[in-house]
């Protein structure tokens, strides 16, 4: 081991490392999309008044949310070419592991999104002779949706970091690409200090827009 | 569209004996052994976690200043900030400005680095960081390396979290109850002791809940640095066998178990500990 | 000088120094100012009724007295021991004033009894037996006795605020501060509270009152207090406030509460 923090190889490396960045922002945007629609979906369901729907994406949400992530990727990343029947690449097999797994978190966070608003509002809107689409579409989802986003982007700084959990299958992301150089030119030190610098900086960016837009919220 | 699988649910119960008459490894013991690591690694954070998570939630309400008096003989300017002040030869050091502080930037380094990332942190890069004697002993007479690495890691990872619940349940408690607590005589320490640290430990019953299962989950990300945990062996078991969902299936069975034992024990001790007349603040 | 001693005439309050003194005090909360020059005494045995409109200042006025909130200028005195000297030990000081607040604050996670008996123990050093028999005694005053198994949440409004002036009683205290005792109780519940006040004050306890039951304030108060905008417009015998003998902004509240 050389002595001395070698700024040098960070340099050389900046576009490796890049490279892997954006497969990080792929899988963080993926997962996000397919998570949101999806969780939709599983939430409308968990508060659909007929009980077997409900029933089953309740359990849905328990199971993913009972579930390491890490096993979550290894099943998805044997199980979707077995299924497909057809090698489709880590990529895609770890995408749907993650969709798969932020559905679950989206669909809880819409749900208690939904049940915060208060039995007053919606007794309010059938008192003004709302249907129930109306009171929906006009006077619960708004409030709710105001009410979720702040948890939302919270939960997408938090998908950003899990994604470096492909690692365990050796995807080239972020964190990987610097796994790769630093093992290459033993230089633990300053790849891997590199790489926590950067999701600090990334994350704490995201991290204080929440913060921005949820006092924003709460002063008006 | 074809699954075709041979599921082989035989290899799962391989022990000892068996490996003589036929199985490659003593699968069903590995499996037992792995599980016995992840609630090792697991507990052992959480003790950290909790402790340590605590105090920092703790350090984070503390919003009236603490002054610690210095007198300088010779004190050259009078200034007056909420951090220190400075007044006719004696300095005033806030203690509180001081920890309220650096609560919130551990809290905020540790939310904002991926696990995985403080994990390698801690193992690869900690030791080279350190003197060369510590580093050495972290890497060759530290036992089980791996182990401690990750509990440490955890443990410190989760404490922010946990933190995070204890504020916000110290902060759930409204300003009238600090007032009453302080105008029947009690003093700072005693108004955290036997008023609002009671109350707020019973209502963040369901955040610590969810606190403790993420790091009964995130113990798997110590098989990245070689702590042969459930999900490790369960790769193992698969690498060895081929027969991969198998193994998996076990492992799944197993943390949905302990998710739901650990889940109805604690709604079970959220009904005794619970104050009549206030609800729990939600789980994350 | 004493503001106080010019203007009200000394019928009851002749005797004695004031228990609580405040001089000259002044409170901002960042640029706003919310008590302006504040003085007034209230002597031993003396029960002060305080009142005015919502955003006077009087709730804040009462909160300096035992140091809960902080005050920039002016001194206050409590049996002579100063509370904005950073020397001064705030708990030991509080622990010789009770307090009474609008929305009762016992602590839920423990009984009424327990509510009684907890400064009691950590703040006198009282043994258990001797906190219990004090605290028991208290709620068999209040009428509370049957209910001190209880969780504060499952007594009534007008309950949990006896239990509240329990709880400041058993400190034996020197005075007792009440901050709108009455204002978050539904009109029912409003007398009990009131009769245990009345007996204490007719008991001689020196009591500093914000509300706005001016019945209360006919029947037990040597003086009134009246608040507007941070200060203290009028301070004179009760006699004085309710004979007319008032300034037009005094004259404006009450009717106005009256007439309701």
């Amino acid at each position: 081991m050389e002595s001395g923090f070698d700024y040098g190889i960070i340099l050389k490396s900046v576009p490796y490392l890049a490279e892997g960045l954006v497969l990080t922002f792929q899988l963080t945007i993926l997962g996000i999309l397919g998570g949101l629609v999806f969780g939709t979906l599983l939430a409308l369901c968990r508060l659909a008044p007929f009980a077997p729907v409900s029933f089953i994406a309740g359990t849905y949400v328990n199971f993913f949310r009972s579930m390491p992530l890490i096993l979550v990727i290894f099943w998805f990343y044997f199980l979707v070419p077995f299924l497909v029947g057809r090698p489709v690449g880590g990529f895609w097999s770890v995408t749907i592991a993650f969709i798969m797994f932020e559905a679950a978190y989206y669909c809880e966070i819409m749900r208690a999104g939904i049940q915060s608003v208060k039995v007053g509002q919606v007794y309010a809107g059938q008192a003004l002779g709302l249907t129930y689409r109306q009171n929906m579409q006009y006077i619960v989802l708004p409030q709710a949706f105001r009410n979720m986003i702040p948890i939302l982007l919270t939960q997408a700084i938090v998908l950003f970091q899990d994604t470096s959990l492909v690692y365990v299958v050796g995807l080239g992301d972020f964190l990987v690409h610097a796994d790769i150089v630093a093992n290459r030119d033993n230089r633990l030190m300053e790849m891997f200090s590199t790489v926590a610098v950067v999701y600090f900086i990334l994350c704490l960016l995201g991290t204080l827009f929440v913060g921005r837009l949820q006092r924003k919220y709460a002063n008006e | 569209m074809e699954f075709s699988y041979n599921w082989d649910w035989s290899v799962l119960f391989c022990t000892v004996q068996d490996v003589k008459i036929g199985c490659v490894a003593p699968y069903f013991y590995w499996i037992v052994e792995g599980f016995g690591w992840t609630i090792a690694v697991a507990s052992a954070a959480w003790v950290i976690a909790f402790s340590w998570g605590s105090i920092i939630g703790i350090l984070r309400t503390l919003e009236d200043p603490i002054w610690l008096r210095i007198p300088v003989v010779k004190s050259p300017v009078n200034f007056n900030t909420s951090a220190i002040e400075a007044d006719n030869g004696v300095v005033l050091i806030n203690i509180a400005w001081f920890l309220h502080g650096f609560a919130t930037i551990y809290v905020t380094i540790f939310r904002n680095i991926p696990l995985l990332v403080q994990m390698f942190l801690w193992y690869f890069v900690l030791p080279e960081v350190l003197s060369k004697e510590a580093g050495m002993w972290l890497k060759r007479e530290l036992p089980l390396p791996e182990y401690w690495t990750s509990v440490v890691c955890l443990g410190l990872y989760t404490a922010s979290r946990v933190g995070e619940a204890v504020r916000a349940g110290i902060n759930s408690i409204t300003q009238g109850q600090h007032y009453a607590a302080m105008a029947v005589g009690l003093t700072r320490v005693q108004v955290y002791r036997y008023v609002l640290l009671p109350v707020a430990y019973r209502i963040i019953v369901p955040p610590l809940t969810s606190d403790f299962l993420g790091i009964f989950k995130n113990s798997s990300l110590a098989l990245t640095i070689g702590v042969l945990e459930l999900t490790a062996m369960t790769r193992q078991i698969d690498e060895y066998s081929y027969q991969t969902f198998e193994s998996f299936t076990a492992a799944t069975v197993l943390y949905i178990l302990v998710t739901a034992i650990v889940m109805f024990v604690m709604r079970i001790v959220e009904g005794r500990v619970s104050i009549p007349g206030m609800i729990s603040l939600g789980a994350k | 000088m004493n503001k106080t001693d010019n203007t009200a005439p000394s019928t009851e309050t002749t005797s004695g120094v004031g228990m609580i003194r405040m001089n000259d005090v002044s409170k901002w909360y960042g640029d706003f100012q919310v008590l302006i020059n504040c003085t007034t005494k209230v002597d031993v045995g003396e029960v002060v009724v305080i009142c005015g409109p919502s955003g006077s200042g009087k709730s804040t006025l009462i909160k300096v007295i035992n140091g809960l909130e902080p005050f920039q200028e002016g001194e206050i005195t409590f049996d002579g021991i100063s509370v904005g000297d950073q020397a001064t030990n705030l708990p030991k000081l509080r622990s010789r004033i009770g307090m009474v607040f609008q929305n009762f604050e016992l602590f839920p996670h423990i009984t009424i009894i327990d509510n009684i008996n907890l400064a009691q123990l950590k703040v006198l050093g009282r043994d258990q037996d001797e906190a219990t028999k004090r605290s028991m005694e208290l709620l068999e005053r209040v009428g509370l006795i049957d209910q001190m198994d209880k969780f504060p949440a499952q007594l009534s409004g007008g309950q949990q605020q006896r239990v509240a002036i329990a709880r400041g009683l058993a400190m034996d205290p020197a005075a007792m501060l009440f901050d709108e005792p009455t204002s978050a109780l539904d009109p029912e519940m409003i007398n009990e509270v009131l009769d245990v006040m009345t007996e204490l004050a007719l008991e001689g306890m020196t009591m500093m009152v914000v509300t706005h039951e001016m019945g209360f304030a006919r029947r037990v108060a040597h003086r009134v207090v009246f608040m507007d905008e941070g200060r203290i417009e009028e301070d004179c015998s009760k006699d004085e406030f309710f004979s007319g003998e008032r300034g037009e902004r005094a004259q404006e509240f009450l009717s106005k509460i009256l007439t309701h």
